[in-house]
């Protein structure tokens, strides 16, 4: 057999596996109570930020303390435009891109000339410059407080048809066509030559230049793709739930990001997806029972490291499903 | 033709010449080999040539052109290749892989012949470079779990994948078994029938088998140059390196 075929035979699985996900998903809104609809729909747009997070950390090996600053980019990108300028819904969310696009270039240049654990360090202090600078001008972010998107910002036309954003029914379908879109770019990206150059990098960066590879525009090519889809995920949320707020940008939402890939599995295209899930529903059913919540996902990653270091997904695809993206 | 020429290249390190004012070309199509005592800025040479490491002065061209200033991957895309001596492959990844990241980047004459979407050809690069060096049956197993004299041969497909115009090898042989030392050196011959091979070697039997011309490395100095009957007969060589 050729390689050729052997790659349209797995290509086949793969891209059912994941129609399958988007199937089930979408038939999950008619079954699902009120309470985990609503979850569910926090959960897609959190996995897009972790899905993001894995194009740098997953593939590339490059592993980001700092990711908050590009979700906290597409949320105030989207929602001071919104809020302060009247922007519509379809310009705000693109303004919550572009910035995220903006400020990845930005932190890639800096960032980009360290490795390692000077890239954490780099990375962790301009997230905390991001951080402060949202309680620095609150007057326009009114800081911790935050700012709330009025009911009559939250539709707009399209084709006609008018979309109104607080229906729940409308962002569960919302954030789910984005967290498709979202798998597509990055199943292309890393089935092709961008993917073998990231995860030559990752394996072995010195051995990659010495191949011909351009490393740092590699680098950053994949930091602006991580944190574009992490800023998509703060825009989404932003004008889904209407709250804008400086918490967001916390390091609590970094490393949230690397808890969600490292349980699904790094390296891995639904991983992240996967481990999101997973530990959204831990910390909410922890909480009902204690408020040392914290301590029930402590110990669930502490087995995790012990018996799956690759995480859920990576660990499937070393042990029983090589083909897995 | 000439196909390499480096002029008065100098590095230092602080206050170490490792390399001094050395005049350099390469014929293409041959083999040549350097050769010289633990730091006699061998390693340092060919660094300087694959872009590792800049010059301190001094400039080097290749095909008529200065690639002095040019940055390593540009190097190899115009077709210089380089195997590290100590065998630095991609352990986590399968050897047809490790092959295939090699052939992504393969150097075309012109551009009109470079693939767009270009994966089958990849794998078929990969395969043939694999088949060249004798290690096609081991595509699918990781290269990290693979024997040392493998590993060594998997580090010479990538060069091979990468379709150089040179190809440097940093002390080949080094760490391999007699037997497979000789088939290193057929290897070594069928690829200068397409490729023209500059190799830092210590084994002075391989080198006075493969090389067409030798150069003797001493103290950051070339200190002679020659066929390898003139090189074994050099008074200075003699009393310098060969004793």
């Amino acid at each position: 057999m050729t390689p050729a075929k052997i790659n349209s035979g797995n290509s086949r699985k793969i891209i059912s596996l994941h129609l399958a996900v988007i199937v089930i998903l979408f038939l999950l809104q008619f079954v699902l109570p009120e309470y985990h609809h609503l979850t569910m729909t926090r959960i897609m747009i959190l996995a897009i930020f972790a899905m993001g997070y894995n194009v740098l950390f997953g593939y590339t090996g490059l592993l980001s303390l700092g990711h908050a600053m590009f979700f906290g980019a597409g949320l105030y990108g989207a929602g001071l435009t919104a809020y302060h300028l009247g922007w519509s819904v379809p310009l705000a969310f693109a303004s919550g891109i572009i910035a995220g696009a903006l400020l990845s270039l930005l932190v890639g240049c800096i960032a980009l000339r360290t490795t390692g654990v000077a890239f954490m360090i780099v990375t962790m202090m301009l997230a905390q410059v991001a951080y402060l600078a949202t309680l620095y001008f609150t007057r326009y972010t009114r800081g911790d407080e935050g700012l709330v998107l009025s009911q009559a910002s939250r539709s707009f036309e399209f084709f006609g048809a008018t979309v109104d954003l607080t229906n729940p029914s409308t962002r569960y379908n919302l954030s789910l066509a984005l967290l498709g879109i979202t798998m597509s770019i990055i199943y292309r990206l890393v089935r092709g030559k961008t993917g073998r150059a990231l995860v030559a990098i990752r394996e072995n960066e010195p051995r990659a230049q010495m191949l011909g590879y351009n490393t740092f525009a590699i680098k950053l090519k994949a930091l602006l793709v991580s944190g574009t889809l992490s800023a998509t995920a703060g825009a989404t949320f932003a004008l889904l739930f209407a709250y804008i707020g400086s918490s967001f940008t916390t390091i609590q939402y970094s490393i949230d990001a690397l808890l969600f890939t490292l349980l699904g599995g790094p390296g891995t295209v639904l991983g992240p997806a996967l481990g999101t899930f997973l530990m959204f529903y831990l910390v909410d059913i922890a909480s009902q029972y204690t408020t040392a919540y914290l301590l029930v996902t402590g110990l669930a990653l502490i087995f995790l490291v012990l018996y799956f270091p690759k995480g859920i997904l990576g660990t499937i695809k070393h042990r029983w499903l090589p083909w897995l993206p | 033709m000439k196909l390499l020429r480096a002029h008065n290249l100098s590095k230092s390190f602080g206050g170490v010449q490792a390399v001094q004012d050395v005049d350099f070309d390469l014929e293409q199509g041959e083999i040549r080999a350097i050769i010289g005592a633990n730091g006699a800025g061998k390693t340092t040479f060919v660094s300087l040539l694959s872009g590792r490491i800049t010059a301190t002065a001094g400039t080097i061209e290749f095909r008529g052109q200065d690639i002095t200033d040019l940055p390593i991957h540009k190097r190899v895309r115009k077709g210089i290749a380089y195997t590290f001596q100590i065998t630095s492959i991609f352990p986590n990844l399968t050897v047809l892989e490790n092959a295939a990241i090699a052939a992504q980047n393969r150097f075309h004459a012109s551009p009109a012949t470079i693939p767009t979407d270009g994966h089958p050809d990849i794998y078929r690069n990969a395969n043939a470079a694999l088949q060249q060096v004798g290690i096609t049956a081991l595509q699918d197993e990781p290269a990290g779990a693979i024997a040392y004299g493998h590993q060594r041969l998997l580090e010479v497909a990538m060069g091979l994948a990468l379709n150089p115009l040179l190809l440097i090898f940093d002390e080949p042989t080094q760490g391999l078994s007699d037997a497979e030392i000789q088939d290193f050196c057929k290897l070594v011959k069928q690829i200068n029938q397409s490729t023209t091979v500059l190799l830092i070697e210590h084994n002075m039997s391989v080198v006075m088998s493969l090389a067409h011309r030798i150069t003797v490395f001493d103290r950051g100095q070339v200190l002679a140059q020659g066929s390898p009957d003139q090189i074994r007969n050099n008074a200075n060589v003699q009393a310098a390196y060969l004793g």
